[in-house]
């Protein structure tokens, strides 16, 4: 399939998801699709830099909350209309991105991770010691009274915007992933030395790389404010966020785009399941029990299965 | 001008004294990461393990929480060679051992920490000791003993660990480890064997230094993540693999640390070890000690 046919199907997607949302009564799906989705396109977005080029990123907490934060400071400021907050805090993060993807010309395996996870405690730190966006207190964020295209509630309307982030993610993925720059990634994580000598442009790649998944990252943070109405520090900045996205493009399997939403829609869901039937702390031990057990058994994940499976048909 | 100066000498000595008990925090990361190559980022997650585990002999039998601890060591050396096989089987033989294996160990952070927040609530809970509340003075400076005690047998710790490794026979199949497994491996020694006893000992530092930590603090499940840039940046600080380098690095991130919350407020300090942690790795990975 063509990228722009899989754009055409993504969007068409889309707009059925949304379309068909608009027969739902109850209120609670929204908030639990909207969590969901929110999971997706992290869990692709992490999979950019960490399944297409091997470099495991453990703040992707960091970058939700600077499209979170983001978000807060342009409320506060100038109350700009959503998509200006979705659009400046993915810009935001993205830049957050391209200088992670310096750290990476000395960085290499396990010292870049510890230095994003660095980097998110040194951010979640700066934030609790920001007053003008809340502090350590957290910051209101009220939800706009007038509505568009003539829906009832705002978490429709968030709900919509969650549904059209994870279209784009999924496109931008598996463009990325299909195209000449998908390869080069590809030689990266698997022999960097080696990519350098054949003249991959590693650095511009991986730069590319880090800046793409961090300002997707940041998409996904920057509806956040409007979704809880009341942001604090610890809230955006949630390790959790980190795990999820970790945990679901490697229980999906990291290779393809659909890994992550595979990933992302079987734990989100899970976890939508077991947040409302036993409680929030099961919920998380659950991931840490699948993350485990998934890369203790099953190392390639989901997918690797399908593609064990695809191959033993076509003996 | 002279409480100043008596500010500034409380913050050094707070510094060294918290210096102390990092080294004993980090030393396990020392071995573990350092000398064996295996990126156990659920090492403080170990290390609150060890806090309940003081809490609870502490809280039903009256017990000095670190002689508990003490008392309680060879079970979480166990608890680490159980580990090592996991790891060893599913990660280290298969040569996946990068990124899979820091997700496991991500994966154990978690789990650990859920787990005692199911079990002991988010509470936070402090172990007493005999010396808890005595506070020694000496002109304008404070010494309280909820700190000097641990940093005393934390530095004894450090200093036993690097005197077992360059001295014993074990220890310095550990550092031939360290330095080129495949050449030992040749040479007929299980390797196998030296590492997973190697990371039991750093298990079990964890189980010890997390008594400290309950002694000198009031310890929660999730705090644990704090001690994550902590103990890696005092590791990298000081040269992967170096005890020595440990023990330095744990003094100036003890300082760096008081210092910061003296004159700039508690809320900055978090900063202060993952700043340094990641100035170090940008500007010099092989550590202050490094080869």
């Amino acid at each position: 399939m063509s990228n722009r046919a899989f754009a055409a199907l993504a969007l068409a997607a889309a707009a059925v998801l949304i379309a068909a949302s608009t027969l739902v009564t109850n209120d609670y799906f929204f908030s639990a699709a909207y969590t969901v989705l929110q999971f997706v396109v992290l869990a692709t977005a992490w999979n950019v830099l960490g399944g297409y080029a091997g470099y495991v990123n453990f703040g992707s907490a960091a970058f939700f909350a600077v499209g979170a934060y983001s978000s807060i400071f342009l409320y506060k400021w100038a109350h700009p209309p959503l998509i200006v907050m979705i659009v400046v805090g993915t810009l935001a993060a993205a830049l957050l991105g391209l200088a992670v993807g310096y750290l990476t010309l000395r960085l290499r395996g396990v010292f870049f991770a510890i230095a994003t996870l660095a980097l998110a405690v040194m951010l979640f730190t700066f934030v609790v010691n920001w007053d003008y966006v809340g502090g350590a207190r957290g910051a209101y964020i009220l939800q706009p009274r007038e509505l568009p295209f003539g829906l009832k509630r705002y978490i429709h309307v968030l709900y919509g915007a969650m549904v059209i982030m994870a279209a784009v993610a999924l496109v931008v993925a598996r463009t990325i992933e299909t195209s000449a720059i998908g390869r080069g990634l590809a030689a990266i994580r698997d022999d960097e030395m080696a990519a350098e000598c054949a003249g991959v442009p590693t650095l511009r790649l991986k730069i590319f790389a880090a800046g793409v998944s961090g300002g997707l990252m940041g998409m996904a943070g920057t509806t956040f404010p409007y979704y809880l109405s009341y942001v604090e520090p610890s809230a955006a900045f949630n390790l959790s966020y980190a795990v999820n996205s970790i945990a679901m493009p490697l229980i999906g399997g990291m290779m393809t785009w659909a890994g992550p939403l595979i990933g992302a829609l079987l734990l989100g869901t899970v976890q939508q399941l077991v947040q409302v039937t036993v409680s929030s702390e099961w919920n998380l031990l659950i991931v840490g029990a699948l993350l485990v057990l998934f890369v203790t058994i099953a190392p390639s994940g989901i997918m690797g299965w399908v593609g064990a499976w695809k191959r033993r048909k076509k003996k | 001008m002279e409480s100043a100066t008596a500010l500034v000498l409380n913050a050094v000595i707070a510094g060294l004294l918290l210096g102390g008990f990092y080294a004993a925090v980090s030393v396990g990361v020392s071995i573990s990461f350092g000398m064996l190559d295996v990126v156990n980022i659920a090492h403080p997650a170990f290390i609150i393990l060890g806090s309940y585990a003081a809490y609870i002999v502490n809280d039903r039998l009256g017990v000095d929480p670190i002689v508990a601890s003490l008392v309680l060591s060879p079970l979480f050396f166990l608890l680490g060679m159980a580990i090592y096989r996991v790891y060893y089987l599913c990660f280290e033989r298969r040569g996946q051992e990068s990124l899979r294996g820091l997700a496991f160990f991500f994966g154990i952070l978690f789990i650990t920490e859920v787990a005692l927040i199911l079990v002991f609530g988010v509470d936070y809970r402090l172990a007493r000791a005999a010396y808890s509340e005595t506070t020694w003075r000496l002109g304008p400076v404070d010494f309280p003993l909820r700190l000097v005690v641990p940093f005393l047998v934390s530095v004894a710790m450090v200093i036993g660990i690097e005197v077992f490794l360059t001295r014993t026979f074990f220890g310095r199949a550990v550092l031939a480890v360290a330095q080129d497994a495949l050449a030992l491996r040749l040479m007929g020694v299980d390797t196998l064997r030296v590492k997973e006893r190697a990371f039991a000992l750093s298990i079990a530092t964890a189980g010890v230094a997390g008594a400290f930590l309950i002694v000198i603090q009031p310890v929660q499940p999730a705090i644990g993540r704090e001690y994550i840039g902590l103990v890696f940046a005092v590791c990298v600080l000081g040269g992967m693999g170096s005890i020595r380098g440990t023990l330095a690095g744990a003094f100036i991130l003890g300082l760096a640390e008081s210092f910061t919350s003296t004159f700039a407020g508690p809320s900055w300090a978090p900063a202060v070890s993952f700043g340094i942690l990641l100035a170090t790795l940008a500007f010099r990975p092989s550590g202050l000690f490094g080869r």
